[in-house]
């Protein structure tokens, strides 16, 4: 742990406790993050990206939910602290921006309150301070007429112009933190990419620390310092984004990279989708989590959970049995090709993957077809 | 906006019209013979007389053509005469009785108000834990005891044991505030019981159901005090259920304080109309049930125009 770390996290858990069983939906994550720095935090729909981010600023909300490890800010530990010392620090120091801007505003709320209340809380502005602070970050934010914008309801806003407002919101009091949750999947791809770009713009600006949270590693590749992969609660792999890209060593963020849409090729993309669903939570499979669907499979992975190592680049940590471009990996893809294994066809492009992962089929036609 | 107006006071003349007429249609089905009523038991002997005073009445009219000639009346505020209190004009009774009757079931509605949102949303806040039990107990008790009890009760203590508010008497509102507070206070209390329960049942899961909501945790990630969440977010969002209640049973309130109003000898509007039922007293009995009818269509139009006050998104449609 680096002295200039603004977040260390070690050993974070975070269960649910459900009439089903209980959900293990963050499985003892550590990561840390220096000052001014920006984390891509990547997985697929209910890899726990989500209570993650929430756990690490304690905003899980849940009755029956634990939270378990540590959370060191500016090194201090944040689980242990009062709910009032939180409230110190939620939206001053940290802030989130949330991952659907059409709930995350309060609709019988106007903008302008919604934009001051805290800046007037937290900073002890006046009204009228807080009002051109207000129309300040919003003309930052670039939203247009943005004095007409105070005024405004939230669903008099298009959802891009709603989450430059909660953007503008999170960032209204100048926090040092700021988690953004998938802050443009509700969103059009034309928006996304403004949205993302104006996150990007701030984060520099104000030499802020960010995590970006996302679940498509095209979002994060050029906008990130280091990218964290989850899977199943877990951080699977974690690299400095160039390392990453250059050598990915663990089958699921193979299997990310592969999903990542093309838009000259999307024949390509669809072939490739990752067969299968997320594990249950509840009763997950035995040994590595994604052993079910992972195309270099073998006995051993089954048994054994891998743990998170380092590679030979600075910075760089897996947690796989046979990382991708080992000689174990070449072999086991060879072997579980021979045998058929559906998920190992798919990604060698021989069978149709579905993402319900039901009945992927040979496509001895369709290569043909080709 | 003013489209909105014009719509909704187009279907308020129509509602009314429909109100107006069932409300007539019902009383004039009622079972007796006014013309009897009016003459008393030695009328009944002559039927001479009788035809005559039904001729008056204009009960040998078909009822379309009865409502038709009311309603003609009505609108120009003549709402016929009593009876049995013969040169007694109906609007006259009511215009005596409703600021009594009205004034009851404001303060009613009001005292409910003030206990049940703070219960409800305390309620929420605390839900399944002991403020929330403990709330909710409350709330049943009242919901459970029937508002004369509560009025019994209210009267033993203050009146009977403490002697510090008088059990009858009402003061009017004309004759001082103070002095028709010590005589509204208890009734209006009373009344109010039941609607407490309602209100606080009502605020509570509507307020549970928002405080799951999205933004409700983008506040708290602002940093905001539970308090300040509770209040300025989540209340406005959580009371249109309320609201709906608030207009039905304000209306209901009018003319269903007759049980309070017999046991605290109010003089108001329910306390006449038990009456003039007893008595077959059509005129009156038809008075007060449309005029009752009325004021219920008109406030729950009001409550639905609230509606856009309270909740932005609804002023688009
Ligand atoms: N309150 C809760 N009670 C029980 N389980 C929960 C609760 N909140 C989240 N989970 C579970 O935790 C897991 C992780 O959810 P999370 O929302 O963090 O996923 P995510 O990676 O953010 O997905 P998405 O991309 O869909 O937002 C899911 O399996 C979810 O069902
Ligand atoms: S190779 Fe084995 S350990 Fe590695 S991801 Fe696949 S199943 Fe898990
Ligand atoms: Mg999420």
């Amino acid at each position: 742990m680096a002295s200039n770390d603004l977040l260390t996290v070690q050993h974070l858990s975070t269960t649910f406790e459900t009439p089903a069983g209980s959900v293990k939906a963050v499985d003892d994550v550590s990561l840390s993050l220096k000052a001014g720095s920006t984390m891509g935090l990547v997985g697929e729909s209910g890899s726990g990206k989500t209570v993650l981010s929430r756990s690490i600023m304690r905003l899980i909300t849940a009755g029956g939910a634990t939270t378990t490890g540590s959370v060191l800010y500016r090194g201090e530990e944040l689980l242990t602290k009062s709910s009032k010392e939180m409230q110190a620090l939620w939206g001053a120091e940290m802030a989130m921006v949330f991952q659907d801007p059409m709930t995350s505003l309060n609709p019988v709320v106007r903008i302008g309150r919604q934009m001051i209340e805290h800046v007037q809380h937290h900073l002890g502005l006046s009204k009228a301070d807080a009002v051109d602070a207000a129309v300040s970050l919003l003309r930052s934010a670039q939203i247009p007429e943005a004095e007409a914008r105070l005024q405004a309801y939230p669903h008099e806003l298009s959802g891009g112009m709603r989450q430059r407002v909660c953007i503008a919101i999170a960032l209204a009091c100048g926090p040092n933190m700021l988690f953004a949750d998938e802050p443009t999947t509700a969103l059009d791809v034309t928006v996304q990419h403004q949205i993302l770009n104006l996150l990007a713009e701030q984060q520099r600006e104000r030499n802020m620390t960010m995590i970006l949270v996302t679940h498509d590693l095209g979002v994060v590749a050029g906008r990130t310092d280091e990218i964290a992969v989850m899977y199943a609660g877990r951080i699977v792999e974690k690299a400095p984004t160039d390392t990453l890209f250059a050598s990915m060593r663990h089958p699921y963020t193979e299997a990310l990279l592969r999903a990542i849409p093309k838009i000259d090729d999307p024949k390509q993309t669809k072939l490739s989708a990752i067969i299968g669903r997320p594990p249950d939570l509840i009763n997950p499979p035995s040994g590595c989590a994604f052993s079910p669907r992972c195309p270099y499979v073998q006995p051993k992975c089954r048994e054994e959970a891998p743990t998170l190592t380092p590679g030979e680049s600075a910075g760089h940590e897996f947690a796989c049995w046979n990382p991708v471009g080992s000689p174990e990996a070449e072999q086991a893809w060879q072997q579980n090709l021979e045998g058929g294994l559906l998920q190992t066809l798919a990604a060698a492009g021989k069978a149709t993957a579905t993402e319900e992962g039901a009945t992927p089929v040979p496509v001895a036609a369709n290569e043909a077809a080709q | 906006m003013a489209r909105v107006l014009g719509t909704r006071l187009l279907r308020l003349v129509a509602t009314l019209f429909a109100v107006t007429f069932l409300s007539f249609l019902m009383t004039a089905l009622l079972p007796g013979d006014p013309a009897v009523a009016v003459l008393g038991v030695e009328g009944v002997q002559n039927e001479e007389l009788l035809l005559e005073v039904r001729e008056e009445l204009g009960l040998n009219d078909p009822i379309p053509v009865r409502y038709v000639n009311w309603l003609g009346r009505a609108v120009t505020g003549d709402l016929g005469e009593s009876y049995i209190n013969r040169g007694v004009p109906v609007a006259q009774t009511i215009q005596e009785r409703i600021p009594v009757t009205a004034q009851l079931a404001v303060m009613a509605i009001i005292i409910a108000l003030v206990l049940a949102i703070p219960l409800g949303v305390l309620g929420a806040y605390k839900e399944s834990r002991w403020p929330d039990t403990a709330s909710s107990a409350f709330a049943q008790i009242a919901l459970s005891v029937p508002n004369f009890i509560t009025g019994i009760f209210l009267i033993w203590l203050f009146s009977v044991t403490l002697r510090w508010l008088p059990a009858s008497n009402w003061n009017r509102l004309g004759n001082g505030v103070v002095d028709n507070l010590k005589t509204s206070i208890m009734p209006a209390t009373a009344l109010a019981m039941t609607q407490m329960a309602i209100f606080s049942r009502l605020v509570r899961s509507d307020m549970i159901a928002t405080l799951q909501e999205n933004f409700v945790l983008a506040a708290k990630a602002k940093g905001l005090t539970d308090r300040f969440i509770l209040l300025r977010h989540a209340l406005r969002p959580s009371s249109l259920s309320l609201m709906t209640i608030l207009g039905i049973n304000f209306g209901a309130l009018l003319g269903g304080t007759v049980v309070i109003e017999t046991l605290f000898a109010i003089p108001g509007l329910g306390f006449r109309l038990i009456n003039a039922i007893s008595q077959r007293d059509i005129m009156v009995i038809q008075g007060i049930t449309v005029f009752i009818a009325v004021v219920y269509v008109v406030i729950n139009t009001v409550v639905d125009l609230l509606y856009a006050a309270v909740d932005p998104r609804i002023r688009r449609s």
